[in-house]
């Protein structure tokens, strides 16, 4: 049995520990807003938190999550109200929007350690993370534009 | 609407919606005779063919015919409705459509995406649709006030009539509205007074992209739902022999094991145990007839045969007579690579199939074909098979498979696993499962006459017919010509007197498809290069030498001068970058680019700077064109640098992101785009920004180093300081 808190909520579950904790999240626990999309830890649709680092969940075994917090894109906020989903939506920065929950996770966490990140910061953070419509200019603009809200937030 | 929009019997019919409210649906008599007839009906006609519909609680439902890839149709479709119904845009949602004949495309007779033609094919029967419903809305609301409909408007889903003061919403009306008579012709607005279309609106989708919630077909689960993945020949065409699934067995979770047609498909409770037990299956292949299948020879084949002319696509004036007088000649020799579609969803496909039934979930572009050929699988009438569309996580026309190759395989897995089944294919099957964008070869040859302006051209082009043995084929290939192989040569804009374009069309065991922007993706490139090479042979500037052989050509003209002027044509740049410009005209719409680039002393290209300008017609969700025009250049811009699909003794080489890799966020350069304005027609979006953009790149690269790029990807090893260019 391996025990873990999933977007703040204790879970348990006798899945085999060796299975990569995307597929867990997907089928077990009905959470399907993080993507499959190389299995090899290539693309990062599959990019998750554990305590609070950006991880590739297709790659991850579920062992490693035991006694851990998990984040996935379900728990990022619960209304939208995240700056990354805001400035997601602003901008309509999706298109097909299957690399998008990765793309935003892996954003989450370049924004807490850096949260006023330049071009080449997101360069760096980002260019783990896959989008085959091409998203790339428009995810670049909403991550500059949440920083920007988030600053906002921070001084009222 | 088009002609064959026209020529069938269609009528606009209102009825009330289960739980109260207004349908508006399509009524085609043929069609609804065909229902009553049908012994898959039992004679009860039903009419799962709305539109729109408008419920008593103010929800207005717009459903979309064509599928959500990623293009925004899931916005525009609603937008042209409620241009003319103008329901209260916060009320609007998007639901897919049933497959139903109500919504095949207007101009493709079947129920499909692609082309780069839903807003043509939907332009005007969307707004129609949107029309008749706001006239029996207000007719509703003016019975009941007993006053004349035509003093009455409406604003934002509310009927009003001003004399009196009197308001209604639509929801209030809907009952009412649905026993009013359909009106016919109903006439739309004159483009002048459009409230919506034209302006930039939010993508009804993207909330549902930032939290996880959007459903595509990876996302659909089912009671009892088993997960299975299939082992697939290594070699296209390759059949099972026999094989040994005892390993396969013994991983816990894996159900059965079972041939079916496609392979050996391993159903499982889900991915994983799936994944296992399919490593573990020993099978026994007959590679059949392709195992001898080089790329490497084809290349070489390729050339040998671009050495004559071929089937003649087009022909003007006198070429080879031109070519022989000509005070100079260049000849040339490009090649492209197959390349995979490699969308971020990997093909997926959900199945239910009962005794008398089958439900399928998919993220699909070609409802018609993929039902049809379920049914086949099933044994049952097309009428006993329901496609749900899901979104699509990438669709590039991987999805519109003409034998519809993922849907019909996974009916076979599901009849052999008597449960609902989720087939998955991994990345790994989707890099090497075939139907790619052809491997082409393009021949030219030019002369210039005494002021070095080009008086002839010739283009023998070599590549697999994607259409042949499809159902496309009647209409796509005439004599012998495959439309999609010659489309961006045959119709060549520039205004040369002698030309020629003709096409070999060699049979290979390699499965072929439409890849976005299908035959334009080569010629695109090899055109736009070798005009490159024309201009550079005869002394032109080759923006100047453009213009002036498009003088005919307004609509090009007018994006070409544009992009010039924004890119700054001409004007100084960082030592060491080099500028590079094309157009192309593709799915009726006009596009150019200019892209600035440098070359390291290794070999590395930096892409800095993309300007493009298009001209698509009337616009109806700018931004829409705006995201359309920047990812199909960003896509371009991964073929040019970065991705082929290559094959030794039949065996495809590459195999995930690692081998088959993507433009990453690193190196995606500024883009800007510029809409021409336009009160023409609109036309497609979807695709025509991706031809331009190799051959704006390696001009730019040409123009930095003087290195002319003939052969795509480019290669950084043939652009290193000292390496030859080898083409």
């Amino acid at each position: 049995m391996t025990s873990f808190v999933l977007n703040g909520k204790a879970v348990q579950t006798d899945a085999d520990p060796a299975t990569p904790l995307l597929w867990v999240l997907r089928e077990s626990m009905g959470l399907t807003g993080t993507k499959y999309g190389c299995g090899m830890a290539q693309c990062g649709a599959c990019t998750v938190h554990l305590d609070g680092q950006a991880i590739r969940s297709c790659v991850a075994p579920l062992s490693r999550a035991e006694g851990k917090h998990v984040t996935t894109i379900e728990g990022l906020s619960p209304d939208l109200s995240h700056p990354l989903q805001r400035a997601w939506i602003e901008i309509d920065a999706p298109q097909c929007g299957y690399c998008q929950s990765g793309q935003i996770m892996s954003a989450a966490i370049l924004l807490k350690e850096n949260p006023k990140p330049t071009d080449n910061d997101i360069d760096e953070a980002m260019s783990g993370n896959i989008c085959r419509c091409g998203t790339y200019p428009r995810i670049r603009r909403a991550i500059h534009r949440a920083a920007a809200m988030a600053a906002e937030g921070r001084t009222k | 609407m088009t002609a064959a929009g026209l020529d069938r019997r269609e009528f606009l019919r209102a009825s009330a919606a289960v739980g109260g409210g207004l349908l508006i649906s399509l009524y085609v008599p043929e069609l609804e005779l065909a229902r009553a007839q049908s012994p898959a009906t039992g004679g009860k006609v039903f009419a799962p063919n709305a539109f729109v519909r408008i419920g008593t609680d103010e929800i207005v439902t717009v459903i979309a015919n064509h599928s959500e890839m990623g293009q925004g149709v899931y916005t525009s479709l609603p937008m042209l409705l409620n241009e003319e119904l103008e329901a209260d845009w916060s009320k609007v949602r998007v639901e897919p459509a049933p497959v139903d004949a109500a919504y095949n495309h207007t101009a493709f007779g079947i129920q499909m995406t692609g082309g780069s033609t839903t807003t043509t094919s939907e332009w005007e029967r969307y707004r129609k649709m949107g029309a008749a419903a706001r006239v029996m809305l207000v007719q509703a609301a003016a019975q009941q006030w007993n006053v004349p409909a035509g003093s009455c408007h409406v604003e934002k889903g509310v009927v009003i009539h001003a004399a009196s003061g009197k308001k209604a919403s639509y929801g209030s009306l809907a009952n009412a509205a649905a026993a009013i008579p359909v009106p016919s012709n109903v006439p739309l607005k004159d483009p002048k007074n459009f409230i919506t279309i034209g302006k930039k609106v939010r993508r009804l989708d993207t909330p549902s992209k930032t939290n996880g919630t959007a459903q595509f077909g990876l996302d659909v689960t089912l009671p009892g739902m088993l997960t299975a993945l299939v082992a697939r020949a290594p070699v296209f065409g390759g059949k099972v022999v026999s094989f040994d699934a005892s390993e396969s067995l013994k991983v816990p979770g894996v159900r059965t094991v079972e041939q079916v047609p496609s392979g050996v498909a391993v159903i499982a409770s889900g991915f994983w145990p799936a994944r296992l037990g399919r490593e573990r299956l020993k099978i026994n292949w007959d590679d059949g007839a392709n195992a001898e299948i080089s790329s490497t020879k084809m290349l070489a084949d390729f050339s040998s045969q671009s050495a004559s002319p071929g089937l003649v696509a087009k022909k003007a004036g006198d070429p080879v007579g031109a070519l022989a007088g000509a005070a100079k000649k260049i000849t040339a020799e490009y090649d492209v690579p197959y390349l995979a579609h490699a969308m971020m969803e990997p093909l997926n496909c959900v199945v239910d199939l009962r005794a008398d039934s089958c439900e399928i979930w998919t993220g699909t572009q070609f409802q018609t074909g993929d039902r049809a050929n379920a049914a086949k699988v099933a044994g049952l009438a097309p009428e006993k098979v329901q496609i749900h569309t899901t979104l699509l996580g990438g669709g590039f026309g991987r999805r519109a498979n003409p034998a519809s190759d993922f849907v019909m395989e996974a009916v076979n897995v599901a009849k052999a696993a008597k449960a609902p089944v989720k087939v998955m294919w991994t990345r790994e099957d989707d890099i090497r499962g075939g139907w790619y964008r052809p491997m082409w070869h393009d021949r030219f040859a030019a002369g210039l006459d005494a002021n070095g302006e080009p008086i002839a051209w010739t283009h023998t082009i070599v590549g697999q017919s994607i259409m042949e043995g499809t159902p496309f084929e009647a209409f796509g290939i005439q004599n012998g010509i495959d439309s999609a192989s010659v489309e961006g040569a045959a119709d060549l804009l520039y205004g040369i007197p002698n030309l020629q374009v003709d096409l070999h069309s060699p049979k290979i065991g390699v499965p072929v498809q439409w890849w976005r922007s299908v035959g334009h993706s080569h010629t695109g490139f090899s055109v736009e290069a070798f005009f490159d090479e024309v201009a550079h042979a005869g002394g032109k500037d080759p923006y100047q030498l453009r213009r002036k052989l498009l003088a005919k050509q307004p609509r090009m003209l007018g994006v070409l001068d544009l992009v010039a002027q924004k890119a700054g044509w001409g004007k100084p740049m960082p030592a060491g970058r080099g500028r590079g410009i094309a157009t192309h005209f593709s799915f009726d719409s006009y596009v150019a680019q200019v892209i600035e680039a440098s070359v390291e002393k290794d070999g590395t290209v930096h892409v800095h700077r993309v300007v493009c300008a298009v001209d698509c017609g009337r616009v109806i969700n700018p931004d829409t064109v705006t995201a359309q025009m920047e990812g199909g250049i960003i896509f371009a811009l991964t073929a040019a640098l970065k991705t082929e699909i290559t094959l030794e003794n039949g065996r495809v080489q590459q195999r995930n992101f690692h081998d088959y890799p993507m433009l990453r966020m690193f190196e995606a350069p500024a883009v800007e785009v510029f809409i021409v304005p336009s009160e023409e027609k609109p036309t497609g979006v979807g695709e025509p920004s991706v031809p331009p953009v190799a051959p704006a790149l390696t001009n730019a690269i040409f123009a930095a180093t003087g290195k002319r790029v003939r052969r795509l990807p480019i290669r950084s090893s043939d652009l290193a300081a000292g390496a030859e260019v080898k083409s």
